[in-house]
């Protein structure tokens, strides 16, 4: 007898974390699906991944830097400046409304086998990370048609990947959650992303907000990790410090929250989903 | 020897909203919903035990097949006992790897290949990469899908497809394999390949819970069953075809239940038998016609007299609702039947004409009055029947009304 297990109501906490290690391959497998699938189905899979950034960036090019005027940072060309904000961007929302369909749209695996649900949203954040990786290698042929060379903190990207992955997994994870129970909270998504779009230096330069609305405004968490990727690929300001701490002790509580309401709801999954 | 599968008491409630259509909630309709609750208070909200007070021991090596009707239970035990969803009372002890395949093919991609699915379906079933990967030849061998490999699965016939995916979770290799009703597809040949498949399972002496309608398949690849009905097991034993025919015995068939195994009945009086006859004492077919002239006949060995002593049965409809009660002790007390130590027949009236058309069960109850069930309603021996024509002689009323009651009543002009 390899182990013993035994399966009463609300007793699960310990073996969870377990079956999570065990199940590991699982939620790599989960990931390859996606990206596989997203780019098998169609040709535009992969062009879609490439034109909707470049679009977005033109827009906004258009809107804030012409229109709007509002100015870049040092001498970095716009268009530049709001394609290293669209990455990180693109990042989080197309992550947090990935994760927030994610059991529903998996509800056949969550009705009919077990393995630890968590896996499911998680998985779902790498094909992002794909979105993002192919997004990356269009911003160093952009950044070769300007002749930018980037500083040497470039290295940073990672950890600030990583970091915008965990700020849009923690609300993810909540959203994933109630959206089983309360079918209509996949409305809220879009929402978020809109708003978010706008209260987020996508489109501007940090550099525009007053002083006295900073820390308000800093106070959003995708704010530090835009501005971080600004640092470190554009090399266009300081490292932004206060907004990176916050950035990453929101992504903290949000992750440790977002795992606290999915493992309450969790058991409840087969059962209405 | 421990067994492998320990289960006590074990129950699962499912709350049954009747507000709402979906099972799911939506927010709009919580807060729309919020004055009016805040108002009332008390939501018309219902519990319905898919399983209640269930227990039971399985040893390695066992083949234990579930029998009951739809809705009796089987799917939310292996639901249970895979760990999809928790038990709400109760406790279950796995000692072993448990695998389970309540779906073929769960997880399979219409767009991903043949090969890519195999791997992903192997993931989803708990296999790692590199049991799939010994498997692999195995795999396609059994599925015969060599020449489709690097085809997606959306292109495959819904024969190869149901063959893939079986080959994957036949290659399993738990110490524990819960299986639902899925080899009820794919063609002759290939459900021959599968039963083999179970056996060899069986032979290496792992473990297989396996759910079926399929009488024929339990009798051939089980050397254990054990019955559900609603929500509760009422009969397990290690002689199959015991548990089979009392279940084609309750199901559609003969409608009769005989004693088999009463161990599990209280001391005071034994259960032998509970049938509807007719007035020459026949067993009725299971359909009756509404008129006909029958009686429900209750055969006990009583081992003791008590003056409380009610023995009797409790009618259902098809959706469980109770209808009625009969006791031996319902008219005045001089009416009342003598009951004495030893086998006695007991035998009611059944009412003609007050039944509309439908399906119905029928279980033996038994208490000592106001202090104890000695057989408790859903725990004792039951039958079905159903009533079907006879419904009146007014040509016009020969086919079904809508109620649960159709009595024909008399009527004049004053």
């Amino acid at each position: 007898m390899s182990h013993e297990l035994v399966i009463e109501a609300g007793r699960a906490e310990r073996q969870y974390w377990k079956d999570l290690w065990r199940y590991r391959e699982l939620f790599l497998i989960l990931t390859w699906r996606d990206v596989a699938v997203q780019y098998k189905q169609t040709v535009v899979g992969i062009l879609w991944a490439v034109l909707r950034p470049l679009l977005t960036m033109a827009a906004f090019t258009f809107v804030f830097g012409k229109v709007a005027k509002l100015p870049s940072e040092g001498d970095v060309p716009y268009p530049l400046m709001v394609f290293v904000a669209m990455l990180p961007w693109q990042l989080f929302a197309t992550s947090l409304a990935a994760t927030a369909n994610s059991l529903v749209s998996n509800s056949n695996l969550v009705s009919k086998v077990y393995f630890p649900r968590i896996i499911v949203p998680a998985a779902t954040i790498g094909v992002a990370v794909v979105d993002f990786a192919i997004s990356f290698v269009l911003l160093a042929g952009m950044m070769l048609w300007y002749q930018f060379v980037p500083p040497l903190q470039v290295l940073a990207v990672i950890p600030l990947t990583l970091l915008a992955a965990i700020v849009a997994l923690g609300p993810g994870l909540i959203l994933c959650a109630l959206n089983v129970t309360y079918r209509d909270f996949r409305i809220i998504v879009p929402f978020i992303t809109q708003f978010g779009l706008y209260i987020s230096p996508v489109g501007f330069s940090s550099g525009i907000v007053p002083d006295k609305w900073r820390l308000l405004y800093e106070c959003n968490p995708v704010v530090g990790v835009i501005d971080g990727f600004r640092w470190a690929v554009l090399g266009s300001m300081d490292c932004p410090v206060r907004a990176l701490t916050i950035s990453f002790s929101c992504a903290i509580v949000f992750l440790l929250l977002g795992i606290g309401v999915f493992r309450k709801t969790e058991r409840t999954f087969a059962d209405v989903i | 020897m421990k067994p492998i599968i320990s289960v006590e008491g074990l129950g699962k409630s499912y709350t049954i909203r009747h507000e709402g259509q979906t099972p799911y909630k939506s927010l709009r309709e919580e807060i729309f919903k919020l004055p009016q609750r805040l108002l009332r208070r008390k939501e018309s909200r219902e519990e319905f035990w898919a399983l209640k007070d269930v227990s039971f021991d399985v040893m390695p090596g066992d083949r234990v097949g579930i029998i009951g009707r739809n809705g009796a239970g089987k799917s939310t035990l292996l639901k249970l006992l895979s760990r999809i969803t928790e038990p709400t009372t109760g406790r279950i002890t796995l000692r072993g790897r448990v695998a389970s395949l309540l779906e073929v093919g769960t997880g399979f991609h219409p767009e991903l290949t043949g090969r890519e699915n195999i791997y992903l379906n192997g993931a989803i079933l708990g296999m790692t990469r590199a049991e799939v990967s010994r498997n692999f030849d195995a795999i396609v061998d059994f599925a015969d899908v060599e020449k489709f490999l690097d085809t997606p699965v959306k292109r495959y016939s819904s024969g190869m497809y149901v063959r893939l995916a079986f080959a994957v979770a036949a290659h399993l290799e738990p110490e524990l394999l819960v299986v639902d009703e899925v080899l009820a597809v794919g063609d002759a040949e290939f459900q021959r390949k599968c039963l083999g498949k179970m056996e060899d399972v069986g032979r290496d002496g792992r473990t297989v819970l396996f759910v079926s309608h399929n009488m024929a398949m339990i009798n051939y690849l089980c050397n254990h069953a054990m019955m559900l009905d609603a929500g509760r097991k009422v009969y397990q034993s290690s002689r199959v075809k015991d548990v089979v025919s009392a279940y084609l015995g309750v199901n559609d068939q003969g409608k009769v239940w005989e004693y088999i195994d009463s161990s599990k009945y209280s001391d005071c009086i034994t259960p032998m038998r509970l049938a509807i006859v007719d007035a020459s004492g026949r067993v009725v077919s299971g359909v009756l016609e509404n008129n006909i002239d029958a009686w429900i006949e209750i055969d006990v060995e009583v081992h003791e007299v008590d003056t409380g002593l009610t023995v009797g049965y409790a009618l259902f409809s098809e959706e469980g609702e109770t209808l009625y009660w009969s006791y031996q002790t319902d008219q005045g007390e001089e009416f009342w039947p003598r009951l004495s130590c030893g086998k006695i027949r007991l035998r009611s009236k059944f009412p003609q004409r007050l039944l509309n058309e439908g399906k119905y069960r029928i279980e033996l109850i038994a208490s000592i009055y106001y202090k104890r069930w000695l057989i408790a309603p859903g725990k004792g021996p039951m039958i079905f029947f159903e009533i079907k024509g006879g419904l009146s002689d007014s040509p016009m009323w020969q086919i079904r009304r809508p109620g649960v009651l159709a009595p024909v009543l008399p009527w004049k002009v004053l």
